[in-house]
């Protein structure tokens, strides 16, 4: 288990040293024959979910199954966003939630994920998308979440630097939640593996899911690469992969894979300091610590497995950061690349116990995952451990599709690149 | 350089140790032309083919950045797009390019480049002190640290690390110049116009393919520029010339030189990057600056060569520590000295035959050290010859300096270490394949242990790689590939592939010794040996990223920020893994590779997004009647695409809610005009369009007479409202429906999509005819008189003729064909008018002559939406695709006795749910107070928390009719809650009022008006 | 990435609009409510050849194209209605 504490004072004490007396974050668990619980999918979800399970639901036996390298999936691939400007009842409280799990994070698990709390702006662009933007405003603060709604004047003092006199579409405001900001993705699948580690979590790499052992209609086991492993509970955190995870338990999914670009510039000084999001188009940017732009749009559209986008949606992406942001046309777009997301039939995920007994499922983030990781690991491990759902994710329903009980954000109904 | 010395500005004579590096003949240079540029203030000379680099080394000028992390002084390591040191802010203020490599800067007369990165001045930068303090920022330090106290992360640390964050700055203003976009298609594309991607292009050429041939340089030849080979006994670059003439003579060649093809995707389709006039102080008239390129070709010939690997050695990164194929462009190509005495250090005999470029251009080179211990015959000759020690079985194992190199330390095979005295270090470990465009379709590159390089392994569908790209070295090799791939790839068009007369080469293959660095104690790597230059990645960081379990090669990536540089590791990434794996215990093919992603080069966000920015973001629809709207003083918002009045201002109204009042009044007590043709309208025909609009909408339409109109809705299949309108039985067998205008392009291609694939028979037929029509609605108690004044002599416009709900079709304004329906979104008596598109402004014109003694008037989106909320009709807001047709008060449209997109799902408990929140009218008890639209809706004086949360305002407006404010909402179990009093919650706006919930319906809820 | 429309030929994917799953089949209006849940939220979701609809705006032609999620290799295409028609008339049609 790792044991060296993360602080200034190791830091200083190791610079003496040659850096000699680090160790590794992780352990390279080989699987054990049998675990209280198996998570599937070394993510942020799965990670966090093993985390929490072990430091709030007192278990320790557990482990984590991941297919390639630790956080190779969309913990890695997104724009790094967190907020919980959600406008539904069934959304706000857990996406609350886990906004508070952020601001909290790093002392929780003595990693610096470096969760900067710089704000998001979603701009405004006509007086139906403003008063849309009061309605979502005003449900954040009902539910205790801050929100602002900012006139073309406020916007253009925090924003100098957009487009307000020669656009297509004007910005008449913004909504901001001050509150939002951005977190450096990768560490926060790094840190909760080290701190699930330390607490006896076996983070096991390198070992894809075969099949799901069920006998009368109850899990026993997975079946990997590294062998069969026997299990308790099975919990499933595949992110875009879960179709084919549940497809091994009979279950299809009210869900579709499709692929969703992002974008990172080539560094420069700093002069955006929040992230914002362009409402006349598919267009949202925030610029990292090292000085990049990250930015991204909408998903591809189409059901896809191949980590990878095409050229119309660069182009429209790039249309967008031109109209809002002109004095960017000579900085250069860097590296693109691609996240596979579980697009839900309404937009909105699912954390539910499944049909086979004690086989649990956590999907159907769409390209919102990433803010979700922390109260999603929280939620997916109450229900594992007491086998009911958390009291901020009861609306994350499987039966709510067939019901119509959907959490529909955007109104797009039952087609999952419309979200 | 010192930037302080004002007085004398040239660099030249800023020191006087600083001397001239131009050599005084050779070269691919123009010296009839000088040209004059300034970097960091101060003047130097050049002449057409230059590039920024080789014009700084030509005026002694070495130190051109500093590096990202230590703000190390850096010079320049290579001489083309892969260079990771001499990145200049190029241009000035609007035309600032931050991040520009000097390397692939085509120079031009009154060039303006800046260093950036350093405070105050690039030779004294302040932030060098963050050196000291390496032992400290190791790899990742930052996730190890500030985490205590919590609010001093926001507050404190981070302000500190964006204040040293990124390297050069983004233009403050509006990007001034223009981008263009252009569609080619080919059967092949050659990338790469170098000895292989030449010999590939003239062979599909002469083949008769069609072929585009690009290359990222603005000289074709790739190597054959900067290495001194001969082709049949002549230099090398006369067989390009005539390869390039004969190619382009050929009808169906393109060759597009200062493109890169920077990405490969899905189809054949290839994004490139054409810089049109960057070697250019501005762009001509009309010419775009840039150019992106998009290719779909049948196959792609990849012959993008390779790029030299600098080796991990302690001080490696110093100015003057140059790639030995860098210094032989600076020599051969650009005829300029990058030093005054050299050591050459490398594992080929391609890159110790440096040593011979060096010596004739009069450079003394004190030693060729090199690192395989087999003996070379040919260097060992060459050393003889040129009376140069030549080493084998040794290394460099580290260099001298401050800002410069002025020596290096070098062991012999039995360790023994001598310095010696240099200030140009020629360096090679050996090529790496440039295979980015091969991986961007998942393709993993493959290790091959005898080339000690990553080649290409599966190729994305239809390209071929030829040349230094498959790991081959030699000019002879890169044409013999170049020209049988190119004939593979002809023979895959179709087509018979053409002879090639290989010229003849005196070149031999070149045998690598695997050379990934010189480091002592791989344990615990002492000094500054960069692995990555830019992002200041050490030997060391890789150390402590393996100690803490970073092994995987994407972790070390994202863990030491190796490769993540704006080079993205064109010239690390190799050099990382074998280190990783060195110190893993791994070998290389085993530790594998990170992946490529596209561009191969950073490409400007102003070319990928083209002309369509500012005012032309998006394509403008304007309505038939907008000249016509402009002329009469109205004002315009956006409708989605299209640009709609918003109100008719007269200089009499002191306010734009003085004008909508004014509007909306007129219209109540007289009459007006509103341009609609932005509604959708699609035109149904066929024997079983009745069925099918049965199956399109939930209410009936089967028993709807010929002549008359009917309100429809329509559910998507999971039981939601979805659009709806007004459908015209213009005939037995023709309809025209009417969309929601924001829903119009939505809705045809749900009518195609039931018509092809759920009910292919169905004998039925339709067309979008919103632009076909202008459609103005005339509305108010005085709409008949006026209508009765344009329609032409004959026809009958009285309420019998035309009742309400009725259509008919008939000629206006002397014989203008028009379709007269009797409808109101108002609530008023009220039709709407359609007559051919053109016709739009005439009928305008011929309402206002006919409504004068009514004092007719205009009016805008604004008005319109007033009036429908006086009235209680759903619009955008109502019908957001959350609501049912139960929350609508719609429930009892649905038909229960037919089948019908929705009809199953809508029947669902929880759509019909009486808890659910329905439409409701909403009116303040103050009239004055201020409804907002968003509000959310709470029990009065109930607490405000979400357990209170029970609904919301969806539309609102100052109603004039009714003296106040007016709302529609949703409210929980709303039907049954009218006279109760609400809460309407506002806070960020920062309004709350009370409000009565009243029917949805203000003016003439019984509808007589309509039937007037 | 390009489709072939049936009717104007290969065109850039940008000028589509995707629908999803063409293996779907409306439940008559009879069956089960759960047929109608499954007919409208499930789906298979395939690693691999998926047929698909694809609609082709500028020519208004609805497409089932075969399609590999995985590499995104166009392996066939078909007009919808063409396809609608013959399973309209049964597998022995086909």
């Amino acid at each position: 288990m790792s044991s060296v504490q993360y602080s200034i004072f190791s830091l200083l004490r190791n610079a003496v040293r040659d850096n000699r007396g680090w160790t590794p974050a992780w352990r390279k668990a080989t699987p054990a024959p049998r675990y209280d619980v198996v998570i599937i999918g070394g993510g942020g979800h799965g990670l966090a979910t093993a985390y929490y399970l072990a430091r709030h639901y007192g278990m320790r036996n557990i482990a984590v199954v991941e297919r390639g390298w630790l956080g190779n999936g969309n913990i890695g691939r997104n724009t790094t966003i967190i907020r919980s400007n959600y406008l539904l009842p069934g959304n706000l409280p857990f996406y609350e939630k886990s906004m508070m799990l952020w601001e909290g994070l790093e002392q929780d698990i003595n990693f610096n994920a470096m969760v900067s709390q710089r704000g998001v702006l979603n701009l405004i662009h006509s007086d139906a998308q403003r008063n849309a933007y009061a309605r979502r405003g005003n449900a954040m603060r009902l539910h205790g979440i801050d929100a602002e709604l900012l006139d073309a004047r406020a916007v253009r003092e925090k924003l100098p630097f957009l487009d307000f006199d020669n656009a297509r579409f004007p910005i008449l405001g913004g909504l901001l939640q001050a509150r939002g900001g951005t977190v450096r993705h990768d560490a926060v699948a790094w840190g909760y593996a080290r701190a699930a580690d330390r607490l006896g979590v076996d983070i096991i790499e390198n070992c894809e899911v075969t099949g799901l052992r069920i006998e009368g209609g109850k899990i026993s086991g997975v079946e990997t690469t590294r062998g069969i492993i026997a299990a308790g509970k099975v919990g499933m955190a595949c992110a875009g992969r879960s179709s084919q995870v549940a497809a091994m338990a009979g279950l299809r999914l009210p869900i579709e894979s499709h692929v969703l670009q992002a974008f990172v510039s080539e560094g420069l000084k700093p002069f955006i300091d929040c992230v914002v999001t362009f409402g006349a188009g598919h267009f949202y940017v925030s610029q990292s610590d090292k000085g990049g732009l990250v930015f991204g749009g909408d998903i591809d559209g189409y059901n896809s497995y191949a980590q990878r986008g095409n050229l119309p949606l660069i182009e429209d992406v790039c249309e967008g950061a031109m109209a809002l942001m002109p004095r960017i046309g000579r900085v250069r777009l860097l590296r693109q690349w691609g996240g596979i997301m579980d697009m839900s039939m309404d937009g909105s995920p699912i954390i539910d116990r499944t049909p086979v007994d004690g086989l649990y499922l956590n999907a159907g983030w769409c390209y919102g995952g990433f803010k979700a990781t922390p109260a999603s690991g929280l939620c997916f491990a109450h229900l594992i451990a007491r086998d009911e759902p958390h009291p901020v994710g009861t609306a994350f329903r499987l039966d709510r599709f067939a019901r119509g009980a959907v959490i529909d954000e955007k109104g797009m109904g039952a087609q999952p690149n419309l979200h | 350089m010192n930037r302080h010395s004002a007085s004398d500005r040239s660099p030249r004579a800023a020191s006087g140790r600083k001397l001239s590096g131009r050599l005084p003949s050779g070269g691919l240079i123009d010296r009839g032309r000088p040209l004059q540029f300034r970097f960091d203030g101060q003047v130097g000379t050049a002449f057409p083919g230059d590039t920024l680099a080789s014009a700084l080394l030509a005026n002694g000028i070495r130190l051109v950045g500093r590096s990202f992390k230590y703000h190390r002084p850096r010079g320049i390591l290579t001489a083309g797009s892969e260079e990771p040191n001499a990145l200049v802010e190029l241009r000035e203020g609007a035309r600032r390019e931050p991040n520009t490599r000097a390397t692939i800067v085509e120079m031009f007369d009154g060039l303006v480049a800046r260093s950036q990165n350093r405070f105050p001045s690039l030779a004294f930068d302040l932030m060098a002190a963050s050196a000291l303090a390496a032992p400290l920022l190791s790899a990742g330090f930052y996730y190890k640290t500030f985490m205590f106290p919590v609010a001093f992360w926001e507050k404190l640390y981070e302000p500190l690390i964006r204040r040293a964050a990124g390297l050069g700055r983004a233009a403050a203003d509006a990007d001034p110049d223009r981008y263009d976009k252009v569609s080619l298609f080919c059967d092949i594309l050659v990338v790469g116009a170098g000895p292989a991607g030449l010999a590939a292009a003239l062979t599909a050429a002469r083949s008769g393919a069609r072929v585009i041939l690009c290359d990222e340089d603005f000289r074709p030849g790739g190597r054959l520029l900067s290495d001194r080979v001969e082709l049949d006994d002549h230099p090398a670059m006369t067989w390009v010339d005539q390869a390039l003439r004969e190619f382009e003579s050929c009808d169906k060649a393109t060759l597009l030189l200062r493109t890169c093809v920077n990405s490969a995707y899905d189809g054949g389709v290839y994004a490139a990057l054409q810089r049109v006039a960057d070697h250019l102080p501005v762009p001509g008239t009309n010419q775009p600056r840039q150019r992106l390129v998009r290719i779909t070709a049948t196959c792609c010939v990849l012959a993008s060569g390779a790029v030299e690997r600098p080796v991990i050695l302690e001080g490696n990164d110093r100015p003057g520590v140059m790639l030995a194929g860098a210094v032989r462009s600076y020599l051969n190509r650009f005829a300029v000295a990058p030093g005054r005495e050299a050591v050459v250090f490398g594992n080929t005999d391609s890159a110790l035959a440096t040593a011979d470029d060096l010596a004739r251009a009069g450079i003394r080179v004190h030693a060729i050290i090199d690192s395989r211990h087999e003996e070379s015959l040919q260097i060992r000759a060459l050393g003889e010859r040129l009376g140069i020690p030549y080493s084998a079985g040794a290394r460099v194992t580290r260099t001298h300096g401050t800002t410069s190199l002025t020596g290096v330390t070098i062991a012999d095979r039995a360790g023994e270490t001598r310095r010696i005295r240099c200030d140009l270090l020629a360096l090679s470990g050996g090529w790496s394949p440039a295979l980015g465009l091969a991986t961007h379709q998942n393709g993993r590159p493959v290790w091959d242990e005898t080339l000690c390089a990553f080649i290409p392994g599966d190729l994305p569908p239809g390209m071929f790689v030829a040349g230094s790209v498959t790991g081959l070295s030699g000019t002879g090799a890169a044409l013999a590939s170049g020209h049988a791939v190119g004939a593979a790839a002809v023979a895959t068009c179709g087509l018979t592939p053409a002879t090639l007369d290989m010229p003849v080469t005196q070149d031999l293959p070149d045998r690598p010794g695997a050379l990934w660095h010189t480091l002592e104690d791989l344990e615990a790597p002492s000094g500054a040996a960069f692995v990555d230059f830019q992002n200041d990645v050490m030997a060391k960081d890789i150390r402590g990223a393996t100690r803490e379990g970073y092994v995987s090669v994407e972790h070390l990536k994202r863990y030491t920020t190796l490769g993540m540089a704006t080079d993205q590791g064109k010239t690390s990434n190799v050099n990382g893994l074998a280190l990783l794996a060195a110190m893993t215990g791994r070998s290389i093919a085993e530790t594998g590779t990170t992946t490529t992603r596209p561009p191969v080069q950073p490409i400007a966000i102003g070319a990928l997004a083209g002309p369509h920015r500012g005012r032309h973001f998006r394509p403008e629809r304007l309505t038939p009647t907008h000249d016509w709207a402009r002329a009469h003083g109205a004002h315009f918002t956006t409708a989605g695409l299209w640009m709609r009045a918003q109100w008719f201002a007269r200089p009499s109204d002191p306010t734009w809610q003085e004008t909508v009042n004014r509007e909306v009044m007129t219209v109540r007590r007289a009459v007006g005009f509103c341009d609609v043709t932005t509604l959708g309208k699609i035109d149904i025909q066929g024997p079983d369009a009745t069925r099918f609009l049965e199956r399109i909408y939930c209410n009936n339409f089967a028993r709807l007479a010929v002549g008359r109109v009917r309100y429809g809705l329509m559910l998507r299949e999971d039981g939601f409202a979805f659009d709806d309108g007004t459908t015209a039985r213009l005939g037995e067998t023709h309809y025209l429906m009417t969309t929601t205008t924001a829903n119009a392009a939505k809705i045809m291609e749900h009518l195609e999509y039931c018509r092809q694939w759920l009910f292919p028979e169905d004998d039925v037929q339709m067309i979008s005819v919103t632009d076909e029509w202008a459609q103005i609605a005339l509305a108010g108690p005085k709409s008949r008189e006026v209508l009765a004044a344009i329609v032409d002599p004959g026809f009958d416009v009285g309420n019998a003729a035309l009742p309400f709900m009725a259509t008919v079709e008939t000629t206006v304004c002397g014989s203008i064909p028009a379709r007269l329906f009797r409808i109101s979104f108002s609530g008023e008596l009220a039709y709407e008018i359609a007559v051919p598109a053109r016709h739009g402004a005439v009928l305008a014109d011929a309402l206002m002559r006919a409504g004068a003694p009514f004092s007719i008037a205009p009016y805008g989106t604004e008005a319109l939406g007033v009036l429908r909320i006086e009235k209680g009709h759903p619009a955008g807001s109502e019908l957001n695709g959350q609501t049912t047709a139960h929350d609508l008060g719609f429930g009892k449209l649905l038909s229960r006795k037919k089948d019908y997109i929705g009809a199953r799902m809508a029947q669902r408990p929880a759509l019909t749910d009486p808890g659910r929140q329905t439409l409701v009218g909403l009116m303040p008890l103050a009239p004055d107070a201020v409804l907002g639209a968003g509000a959310h809706l709470l029990p009065d004086h109930a607490a405000a928390t979400a357990a209170n949360d029970q609904g919301w305002v969806s539309s609102s407006a100052w109603s004039p009719t009714c003296g106040s404010w007016i709302g529609l909402g949703f409210l929980a179990d709303g039907a049954h809650r009218h006279r109760e009093i609400v809460a309407v919650h506002d806070p960020v706006r920062g309004n709350i009022v009370r409000a009565r919930v009243c029917p949805p319906v203000f003016v003439d809820p019984d509808g007589g008006r309509l039937h007037a | 990435m390009r489709l072939p429309c049936s009717c104007c030929g290969p065109r850039d994917s940008g000028e589509f609009v995707y629908r999803g799953d063409a293996t779907l089949r409306r439940p008559p209006p009879d069956a089960p409510e759960t047929h109608w849940a499954d007919y409208v939220y499930l789906r298979d979701n395939p690693a691999g050849p998926h047929r698909e609809l694809w609609y082709h705006q500028p020519c208004r032609s609805w497409l089932v194209i075969t399609r590999d999620t995985r590499s995104h290799a166009i392996l066939a295409a078909e007009a919808a209605e063409a396809v609608a028609r013959a399973v309209q008339a049964g597998p022995e049609a086909r």
